[in-house]
C-alpha cells in the first residue's frame, strides 16, 4: 500500500519534474536521489510528529496515573480537543524564545551539541524495517549500524556539558557519559544474543526469523535478554528511573541547564526520538516487528486480516513499549548512582554473557520450536 | 564518479582533521578532531565495502575509547603552554617517523595501488555473503590461533588494569545492597519518650 504510494509519487510527480529540469544523462541518478530523499522525509516527518505527541502522551498518561487531568486547555479553533494543541503551542513558544549563550562558553561546540545529540537518533531509522520490503537501507550490517549510532548519542551530552562552562552541566554530562558507556556494554552483548539466535545482522532477516507464532518471537528464548535490553534502553536514553544526569534536586537540570529555547528543545526531542528508537528496536528484535501476534493461533490465526504481517503491528508494539517508558517514569523513584552502576556492571553484564552461552547451545542443539 | 568524489571529500577531511589534532590549542578540541578523523577513515572504509571494519571502528574507538578519553581530558587541568613547548622540538623526529611510515606503506602496498583506481572494488567481495560473515569465517578458521592469542593478551591486559587500580577489600567502602535491603526499622530508629517538663527520658515500648 505504502509502496504503491511511493511509486505513484515517483512516477507522476518526481519523474516529470526531473525530466523537465535535469539533462538527460543525469536524470536517472537525480531521480534516485530524490526518491531516497522523499523516503527519508516519509520516515522523519511522522517520527517528529510522534515525538511531539509523545510529550503530550507523557503528560497525559502520567497525569491520569497521578489522578490529574494533564494538559487539557490548548486546542484548535476554539475547541479544546482534550488539549491536543499543547505540543504545537510548546513548539511555537520554544521557537520564539531567545537562545542565550553563557559567557565563557565555547560558542561553536555549544551550538553543535544539540545537533550531535539529535542526529544519531534520527540516522538510526535508516535501517529499521517497517515491513518485509519497506526499509530505507536494507544493509547486511544493520544491527552493527544501530549499535554504532546509539553509542554516538553520548557525544551530544558530553560536548554540551563541557561547552556550557558550568559546573552543573559538566557534572551532569559526566554522570550521563559514565552511565551510557556502562549500559552500552550490556546492550551490545544483548544484541550479540539476538544475532546468534537469528544468524544474521540484517534487521529484516532477524524479524523474518521470528515468524511462526507469538511463541516463536525471541522474547521467549531470550527472555532475560529481552528484559536486560529494554531496561538498558531506558538507562541509555537517560529516562527515569535512571535520569540522574538531570537530577533536579542536585544538578538543577544536568547537562542542558544552560540551554534555552530551540537549543533546549532539540535536546528534548533527541531524548524522545531515542525513546521511540529503543521502543521500535525492542519490538523488531524481540517481539516480531511487523509480524502479527495472532499468526499461527488455532482460531484467530485463520482470520486473514488479523494474522497477516502488517506495519500496524509494529506501530502497535512500539506504542506499547513507549507506554512502558512512561509507566516506569510514573512509578519508580530515581535510582542512586552507585546502584545504577552496580545494576549495569554486576547484574546485567553477567546475565548477558551467560545467556550468550545458553543461546549458542540452543542454536547448536537446534532447540525446538525456535531454532530448528 | 560519485564514489571518487565522496572519497576525495572524506580523504581531504581526514587529512585536515588529523592535522588539526596536533595543531589546535585546546586538548578537548584535538580529541574532538581525532573523533572526526576516525569518522572520515570509517567512511573511506565503507567506500571500500569493508562495512564491518568501518562500523567496528566507530563502535569501538568513537563510541567507547574516545568517550573515556574525552572524559579524562575534560577533567584534567592541562596547561596548554607547556603542552605546546615540545611541538617544534619534536617536529623533525615526527616528520622522520612519518616519512618512514610512508615509505614502508609504499613498499608493502606497492606503487600500483597508490594511484586512485577508477574501477570499483565491488567485484572483489563475494556478493550476498557480506563482509561480516566473510571476516568471521576467516577469523575463526584460518587465523584461529592468532585470534585466540590476541584474546588472551587482551584478557591479561584487562586483569592487569583492574589489579593496578584494585584496592584492598577493607579500603573499599562499597555498600552491600543485600544488607541495605534487609535493614529493619528497629535497627535504625529508637523511639524515645521525653517528658517535656522534667526532661527525663524513658524508653517507650513500640506500640505499632
Amino acid at each position: 500500500m505504502i509502496e504503491n504510494l511511493f511509486n505513484i509519487i515517483s512516477d507522476h510527480v518526481l519523474a516529470p519534474v526531473v525530466g523537465w529540469i535535469v539533462p538527460e544523462g543525469y536524470a536517472a541518478s537525480t531521480l534516485y536521489t530524490l526518491e531516497v530523499l522523499v523516503k527519508i522525509m516519509a520516515i522523519l516527518l511522522p517520527l517528529l510528529l510522534c515525538v511531539a505527541y509523545l510529550t503530550y502522551a507523557e503528560r497525559k498518561i502520567i497525569g491520569y496515573i497521578q489522578c490529574r487531568l494533564g494538559p487539557n486547555r490548548v486546542g484548535f479553533f476554539g475547541f479544546r480537543f482534550w488539549g491536543l494543541g499543547q505540543p504545537i503551542a510548546d513548539v511555537v513558544k520554544l521557537l520564539f524564545k531567545e537562545i542565550i549563550i553563557p559567557t565563557g562558553a565555547n560558542k561553536r561546540l555549544f551550538v553543535m551539541a544539540p545537533v550531535l545529540a539529535m542526529a544519531p537518533s534520527l540516522a538510526a531509522w535508516a535501517v529499521i524495517p517497517f515491513d518485509d520490503t519497506l526499509v530505507l537501507a536494507d544493509i547486511n550490517a544493520g544491527l552493527l549500524y544501530i549499535l554504532a549510532l546509539t553509542s554516538l548519542a553520548v557525544y551530544g551530552i558530553i560536548v554540551a556539558g563541557w561547552a556550557s562552562n558550568s559546573k552543573y552541566a559538566f557534572l551532569g554530562a559526566m554522570r550521563s557519559a559514565a552511565q551510557i558507556v556502562s549500559y552500552e556494554i550490556a546492550m551490545g552483548f544483548a544484541l550479540v544474543c539476538v544475532l546468534i539466535a537469528a544468524g544474521s545482522l540484517n534487521l529484516g532477516q532477524i524479524t523474518a526469523a521470528q515468524s511462526g507464532s507469538i511463541l516463536h518471537w525471541y522474547w521467549l528464548p531470550l527472555l532475560p535478554i529481552f528484559l536486560v535490553y529494554f531496561i538498558s534502553g531506558v538507562a541509555e536514553t537517560n529516562r527515569a528511573p535512571f535520569d540522574v544526569a538531570e537530577g533536579e534536586s542536585e544538578l538543577v537540570a544536568g547537562f542542558h541547564v544552560e540551554y534555552g529555547g530551540m537549543a533546549f528543545s532539540i535536546f528534548f526531542m533527541a531524548e524522545y526520538a531515542n525513546m521511540v528508537l529503543i521502543a521500535v528496536l525492542t519490538a523488531v528484535l524481540f517481539c516480531g516487528g511487523w509480524l502479527s501476534p495472532f499468526q499461527g493461533l488455532p482460531l484467530l490465526g485463520n482470520v486473514s486480516y488479523l494474522s497477516e504481517p502488517n506495519i500496524f503491528w509494529l506501530l502497535l508494539k512500539t506504542s506499547l513499549f513507549l507506554f512502558m517508558f512512561l509507566w516506569l517514569r510514573a512509578t519508580f523513584p530515581r535510582y542512586r548512582y552507585d546502584q545504577i552502576m552496580r545494576l549495569g556492571w554486576k547484574v546485567f553484564l553477567p546475565i548477558t554473557i551467560i545467556w550468550i552461552v545458553v543461546v549458542s547451545v540452543m542454536v547448536v542443539a537446534e532447540a525446538p520450536p525456535w531454532f530448528n | 564518479m560519485l564514489e571518487q568524489s565522496i572519497f576525495y571529500i572524506f580523504a581531504a577531511l581526514l587529512v585536515v582533521s588529523a592535522g588539526l589534532v596536533i595543531s589546535v590549542r585546546n586538548p578537548v578540541h584535538s580529541a574532538l578532531f581525532l573523533i572526526l578523523s576516525f569518522f572520515c577513515s570509517a567512511a573511506i572504509w565503507l567506500i571500500l565495502q569493508a562495512e564491518f571494519l568501518a562500523i567496528a571502528l566507530i563502535l569501538v574507538y568513537v563510541g567507547a575509547v574516545m568517550v573515556l578519553f574525552l572524559f579524562v581530558v575534560m577533567m584534567l587541568d592541562i596547561n596548554v603552554s607547556t603542552l605546546r613547548e615540545g611541538f617544534s622540538r619534536f617536529l623533525p623526529v615526527g616528520l622522520l617517523v612519518a616519512l618512514l611510515m610512508l615509505v614502508a606503506m609504499g613498499l608493502i602496498v606497492g606503487t600500483a595501488h597508490i594511484l586512485p583506481d577508477t574501477g570499483s572494488v565491488a567485484g572483489q567481495v563475494e556478493s550476498g555473503i557480506g563482509n561480516t560473515r566473510l571476516l568471521g569465517r576467516v577469523l575463526f578458521t584460518e587465523y584461529i590461533y592468532p585470534f585466540e592469542v590476541a584474546g588472551a593478551i587482551l584478557l591479561v591486559a584487562i586483569i592487569a588494569a583492574i589489579s593496578l587500580t584494585m584496592r584492598k577489600p577493607r579500603a573499599r567502602r562499597t555498600p552491600k545492597p543485600g544488607n541495605q535491603v534487609n535493614v529493619k526499622r528497629e535497627a535504625r530508629v529508637r523511639l524515645v519518650n521525653m517528658d517535656s517538663a522534667t526532661g527525663n527520658t524513658g524508653e517507650q515500648q513500640q506500640d505499632d
